[in-house]
């Protein structure tokens, strides 16, 4: 992908956006008759359910802010539980959509949720912003409803495995992450940046995603100088102090969800120089994400992290889609296109565009665990230690070359000898 | 007889109607997988309720039989194999699950069919090169028998309408057969049986065998209906579901488990939009339905009608009770 | 060799937690006759209400151990209070108890994330067990260690229970032959309330002691259950020294299983349990009580 063309084009709908933002111009007549129907894929029950919780308080905090009104149409909310698993998300989406008859969805947040109904979004044309990443959504197979505004699995992983190579100099990784979709994915981008800059992954471990215990894998980690971890929900809190009381001692690599800032407040000190890339973080000073951070506390008495960021800031494409197509979206595929030139700079994780496959273009930060700088009555804090802009789905690689070897999975890249 | 025929011809008429009367695709869809859920409890059914063997292992056979098909489909099979491979896969497995779970009754028997179940869920949720873990299998198309499409609701639910009905006459026929009532021998006096010739053992097997076959059809329709199939439903919990069906609906009955797979269907999807809290209104149900009406919801609501028009013709109980009780219920 | 001691002492650990968990459920299978499918809920209770003494949330905070033992105290009482008003009304009917269990541990489940939500909430270390114990190349955490001690204790008072007192001659006869203890005069109901209360402690404590190793969160109680149930169809129903082995062999083959076969890792696990369960369906030390 050229860069110059799409900064131009990326300069167009900033305009375009910021435009539609600022003048507020009034949305037709018949738009403003019928509420804006928005529907929520959610987790409340069973063990997902804390970051389903923060995705809808996310949500929640937006519409409070906006007093309800996306696009300048009066929004409703209609909020499914799907129970964190497939089966339950394609009966609640086709509650959204059929009984409901929502205009869009946010969510769902599994990326095996966000496969079992891709298929489903497509045939009923519903315009979908995910919080789940499945990376090949928006890559080798993509769906032309759905629009990531979150990020891939690797997007944040790529940068990681980058820095870990160049500024951290480690040389060789053994990795471990939860055996599905996110965790194949967050780690093979680690591991295909890690190499490119001369590191190399020695062993590669899934756990299943329900381990109460996780020393049987910890045990198997040796012979290198740092570990990757993937780990989401409630997981990484486990692994860590597992890791910990096992007197290991290498340094710990974290993915987006691995030291989540929502983490914090349950971290212990075995999160101590947790060194983790993430799209979003806590500690952003910037005036959209303390609207937002204060928001969450108003509202909920909640310290977000991620789950609860990038579905605000879904919300908030959303709401400058619906602007730039004057609160109409009766043509699915035009609003579509809207959704993808939308460009915002103000959001909790900060500017944000999106690429031509309609995954997002933005900040990736890498940030240490430690006491410093800490907020909110927080113990630990973690604190931005650099920042990559402008980072696509395809990291450094052009896109031709990346679409070119298979989607990162449990077995791609494969282990090489080093 | 002829009154029960008439009612029956309304039920069935009431059904095909529904896709007309419901204009709403989403609660078609509903409509269908209550259908799909009813055949899983029915083939559930057979063992509970006519055979006495409470099995907490049988979303592993419908599980099996939905891994096959999605297997064979994605493996670029048509749906005619991945349909006959899954009904193989299914009745292969059911034929493991009766030959160790058989030799035991009562609660053994629960706890074997519970271990098989896990260990099936075990290996779809753990043998990843091919069952492709927790990121499941999906389904790409739907069949088209004779040129009509499955792939709309209505379809889809003129499809399973076709199986439901067929599945619930396979069990009327089955219950009715000198082999059903052989079972229900099997499941009041097993010694006696023994004593007079049954072989105890073949009959629960082909008991096991027929619900098998249904529980393996229950699980092509839900993975067809689902398009995906992953370990989820092939948990514990699933199995739960399928006796909570049974159980509450009533089990030994032909209604029962139909009337069971529309409740819980029912509170999963719909209710569950009003109420948060699902899960316990599930279990709440459940636990009422077993201490106060353990007979279930049919039967017990038949009761309790009966109980009203015998109190309503109080003048003359004697000959009310003698009308309200046909021949072969059993005496109090 | 780090790989295998780690895992070794891992799986006696597990083993132990194992232990606390199934010889309540293994007592209340022999009593009763049958498999108390909340019992994974009471492990589960009785960590999330131990975490909320330590959390301070109540307005004062206790010690990890307080906190365990109250926690237990208060998972008995429910225990106690669901024989009594829920499988008391069944009394006779196995299958319908076994059910209404299922019912309640749904019920259970569904209350404790409405209570606690669906954060997971980890547990401290208590004070003075953070360290490590070194043993040549190897480091294992002192708490692990210390969780093998106090399921040697326990076991040693249960046996002592079970072996030296009343209650514990009561249990055995009952275990042995119900109605031959209802004969001679044993209560036998009140002594349901009793085991039912008791096995509940047991599992609830062992949901605080298991904290500050697998922490507590929504589903705790689905994972627990099954391995709890595999421990006891291995031992044998009501032998509190078939738990006891039945727990550490459960141990091995969880955490070996995962390491080694990690595709296989569930296989492993059921496999023994329907092999004894068809083979030898009184398990390894069935029919006996100690």
């Amino acid at each position: 992908m050229s860069r110059t063309v799409s900064r131009r084009k990326l300069l167009a709908g900033a305009a375009a956006g910021t435009a539609a933002v600022a003048m507020r111009f009034p949305a037709p007549a018949i738009a403003q008759a019928a509420p804006f129907r928005l529907g929520l894929l959610t987790v409340k029950t069973g063990p997902l359910a804390q970051g389903g919780i923060l995705m809808e308080q996310g949500v929640l905090t937006y519409l409070k802010e906006k007093n309800y009104t996306l696009g300048g149409r009066k929004t409703d909310l209609f909020t499914a539980d799907t129970g964190g698993n497939p089966a339950g998300a394609k009966t609640k989406a086709q509650e959204l959509v059929e009984r409901d008859k929502v205009d869009a969805i946010v969510g769902p947040l599994a990326a095996f949720e966000l496969y079992a109904i891709s298929e489903y979004i497509t045939q009923q044309k519903v315009p979908t912003l995910s919080l789940a990443a499945a990376d090949n959504l928006t890559q080798r197979t993509p769906n032309p409803f759905l629009l990531r505004a979150s990020a891939t699995s690797s997007q944040a992983t790529q940068p990681l495995g980058h820095y870990a190579a160049t500024e951290l100099k480690h040389k060789r990784t053994v990795t471990v992450s939860e055996d599905f979709a996110f965790g194949h994915e967050q780690m093979g981008g680690y591991q295909a940046a890690f190499a490119k800059d001369g590191g190399c992954v020695v062993n590669k471990l899934w756990p299943p995603l329900v381990t109460p215990d996780y020393t049987p894998y910890i045990a198997q980690i040796g012979d290198c100088d740092c570990v990757c971890q993937g780990f989401a929900g409630s997981n990484p809190l486990r692994f860590m102090k597992q890791y910990a009381n096992a007197g290991m001692k290498y340094p710990v690599l974290a993915g987006e969800a691995g030291a989540d800032d929502f983490l914090l407040k349950s971290f212990g000190d075995e999160a101590l120089g947790l060194v983790s890339a993430a799209p979003y973080t806590l500690d952003l000073e910037s005036d959209g994400n303390q609207r937002f951070v204060s928001g969450m506390l108003k509202n909920f008495d909640a310290i977000p992290g991620q789950y609860a960021a990038l579905l605000y800031g879904n919300c908030q494409v959303l709401d400058a889609a619906l602007h730039a197509a004057g609160g109409d979206i009766g043509d699915k595929e035009k609003f579509m296109a809207a959704l993808r030139n939308v460009s915002l700079t103000d959001t909790p994780r900060g500017p944000l565009k999106f690429d031509h496959l309609n995954n997002v273009i933005g900040t990736i930060y890498i940030r240490r665990t430690g006491r410093e700088g800490a907020k909110y009555g927080l113990k630990l804090w973690n604190k931005t230690i650099k920042t990559y802009e402008n980072v696509s789905q395809f990291w450094t690689w052009p896109e031709k070359e990346f679409l070119a070897h298979p989607v990162y999975s449990r077995d791609y890249p494969p282990l090489t000898k080093c | 007889m002829t009154v029960r025929h008439a009612l029956l011809a309304a039920a069935i008429l009431a059904l095909i109607a529904v896709p007309y009367a419901i204009t709403e695709q989403y609660y078609v869809n509903i409509a269908s997988q209550i259908l799909l859920y009813a055949v899983f409890a029915l083939g559930l059914n057979i063992l509970v309720g006519y055979g006495g063997l409470v099995s907490l292992g049988h979303a592993g056979l419908s599980g099996v039989a939905s891994y096959a098909a999605a297997y064979l489909l994605a493996a670029g099979h048509g749906h005619v194999v991945a349909i006959a491979g899954a009904l193989a896969a299914g009745l292969v497995t059911t034929a493991g699950f009766a030959a160790l779970s058989l030799r035991a009754s009562g609660i053994s028997f629960i706890m074997i069919t519970l271990a098989l179940g896990e260990i099936i869920w075990g290996l779809a949720y753990r043998w990843i090169s091919i069952t492709n873990g927790d990121n499941g299998i999906s389904v790409a198309t739907r069949p088209a028998p004779f040129g009509l499409s499955l792939a709309s609701a209505d379809g889809f639910y003129d499809a399973t309408l076709i199986v439901f009905l067929i599945a619930v006459a396979a069990c009327a026929i089955f219950v009715h057969s000198p082999f059903g009532a052989a079972l229900a021998g099997t499941r009041d006096q097993p010694r006696r049986m023994n004593a007079l010739g049954f072989h105890v053992w073949l009959i629960r097997f082909w008991a096991f065998m027929f619900s098998g076959l249904l529980s393996a059809v229950a699980g092509i329709l839900f993975v067809y209906y689902n398009e995906f199939i992953s370990p989820q439903a092939l948990a514990l919990t699933a199995s739960a579901e399928g006796l909570l069906m049974v159980i509450s609906g009533g089990a030994g009955t032909l209604l029962g488990p139909v009337v069971g797979a529309a409740l819980v269907v029912i509170v999963k999807n719909v209710v569950s939009a009003y109420i948060a809290r699902w899960n316990f209104l599930l279990g709440a149900i459940f636990v009422l339905i077993v201490v106060f009406m353990p007979e279930g919801l049919v039967p017990g609501t038949v009761r309790l009608f009966r109980v009203a028009w015998r109190s309503a013709r109080r003048p003359k109980p004697a000959t009310a009770a003698a009308a309200a009780t046909p021949a072969g219920e059993p005496k109090p | 060799m780090t790989f295998w001691l780690l895992l070794t002492v891992n799986s006696i650990t597990f083993g132990g937690l194992l232990f606390l968990l199934s010889s309540g459920f293994s007592l209340i299978f022999g009593l009763m006759r049958i498999p108390n499918l909340t019992h994974g809920s009471m492990f589960m209770v009785g960590a999330y209400l131990g975490t909320t003494f330590l959390s301070g949330t109540l307005g004062f905070t206790l010690d990890f151990w307080a906190a365990a033992v109250i926690a237990a105290l208060e998972v008995a009482i429910l225990g106690a209070l669901m024989e009594r008003l829920l499988l008391r009304r069944l009394a006779g009917q196995q299958l319908a108890q076994v059910l209404v269990t299922l019912g309640v541990s749904f019920m259970v489940a569904d209350l404790c994330l409405m209570g606690w939500g669906g954060d997971p909430i980890s547990v401290a270390t208590p004070a003075g067990l953070g360290g490590f114990v070194r043993a040549g190349p190897a480091v294992f955490p002192l708490y692990r260690v210390a969780v093998i001690g106090i399921a040697v204790v326990f076991a040693v008072a249960l046996w002592l229970m079970l072996e030296r007192t009343r209650l514990g001659a009561m249990i055995r006869a009952g275990v042995d032959d119900p109605q031959m203890a209802r004969v001679v005069g044993i209560r036998v109901s009140r002594l349901f309330t009793i085991v039912f209360g008791l096995g509940a402690g047991l599992a609830g404590f062992a949901g605080m002691i298991g904290g500050p190793i697998l922490s507590v969160y929504p589903g705790l109680d689905q994972d627990m259950l099954p391995l709890a149930l595999v421990v006891v169809i291995l031992g044998g129903t009501g032998s509190l020294l078939g738990s006891f082995v039945g727990s550490i062999i459960v141990g091995f083959i969880y955490n070996f299983g995962q390491a080694l076969l990690p595709e296989l890792a569930y296989f492993v696990l059921f496999l023994p349990m329907v092999l004894v369960l068809v083979l030898r369906p009184q398990g390894l030390f069935g029919g006996q009580v100690l």
